[in-house]
């Protein structure tokens, strides 16, 4: 990464700026099953955020607070929320990612469980595209070298 | 619909998708994709596919572009051909 030259502007209009921004994101991400958005757009600003931490303030400074090791976790927390919902109703008898099913362990009826279980799988893929957004912009600003190597 | 919204909208997208494969500079070629893909959202929303609008505005204008902006800082800003 190229040397970083603090810039009062930028630095404060980010700390204005990201909070509405991830408040919409999660808004996006828990209204994604009856209204346009999802867990993909909602990831996608979400992580958007995230990247414009890392352009405005020092990318070492931001990366000690949300550590790459942590966002490789996410990652694949996302992806397990997502198979494992699946993977829980094909365990109940039904086909894979039919929620209707869930009703057998849930205290709900029928209607409401598949609502909970897209709302479920929309956080999975939320917290999967988020980590990956990010990782993809670690690796294109600092060209590859990732921290704990040699 | 309204057709004439439409019409501006095209010619506007045609423009921007022209000048971002025609400009040399990598920045301004990054912006304009940009400013392409916000129009697109725009059309797309006022033909009333408010999902694929909103997908568009994330991730074309939004998330794309600060990827190229990233990949431009590791080469040269000036294109060679």
């Amino acid at each position: 990464m190229k040397e970083r030259y603090p810039d009062v502007t930028i630095e404060t209009i980010c700390r204005l700026l990201i909070p509405p921004i991830q408040l919409f994101a999660l808004y996006v991400i828990a209204h994604g099953h009856y209204s346009p958005g999802g867990g993909f757009q909602g990831g996608c600003i979400l992580g958007a955020s995230f990247i414009m931490m890392f352009i405005a303030y020092d990318i070492g400074e931001v990366k000690r607070k949300m550590q790459e090791k942590l966002n490789t976790i996410l990652c694949s927390t996302g992806v397990l929320i997502f198979a494992g919902i699946g993977l829980i109703c094909l365990i109940l008898g039904a086909n894979y990612l039919d929620y209707g099913i869930l009703h057998n362990i849930l205290p709900v009826h029928q209607a409401k469980a598949r609502a909970l279980g897209t709302l479920g799988i929309e956080i999975g893929v939320g917290i999967a595209v988020t980590s990956v957004m990010v990782s993809i912009f670690l690796n294109i600003a600092t060209a590859g070298e990732h921290e704990g190597e040699p | 619909m309204i057709w004439q919204l439409d019409i501006v909208f095209l010619i506007l997208v045609v423009i921007s998708a022209i000048a971002a494969i025609s400009v040399k500079d990598l920045l301004s070629s990054a912006i304009l994709l940009g400013a392409y893909s916000f129009l697109m959202c725009l059309l797309w929303s006022e033909m009333g596919a408010v999902d694929v609008a909103f997908t568009e505005a994330a991730v074309g204008a939004g998330i794309s572009t600060a990827f190229f902006i990233g990949f431009i800082y590791q080469t040269t800003r000036r294109t060679k051909d």
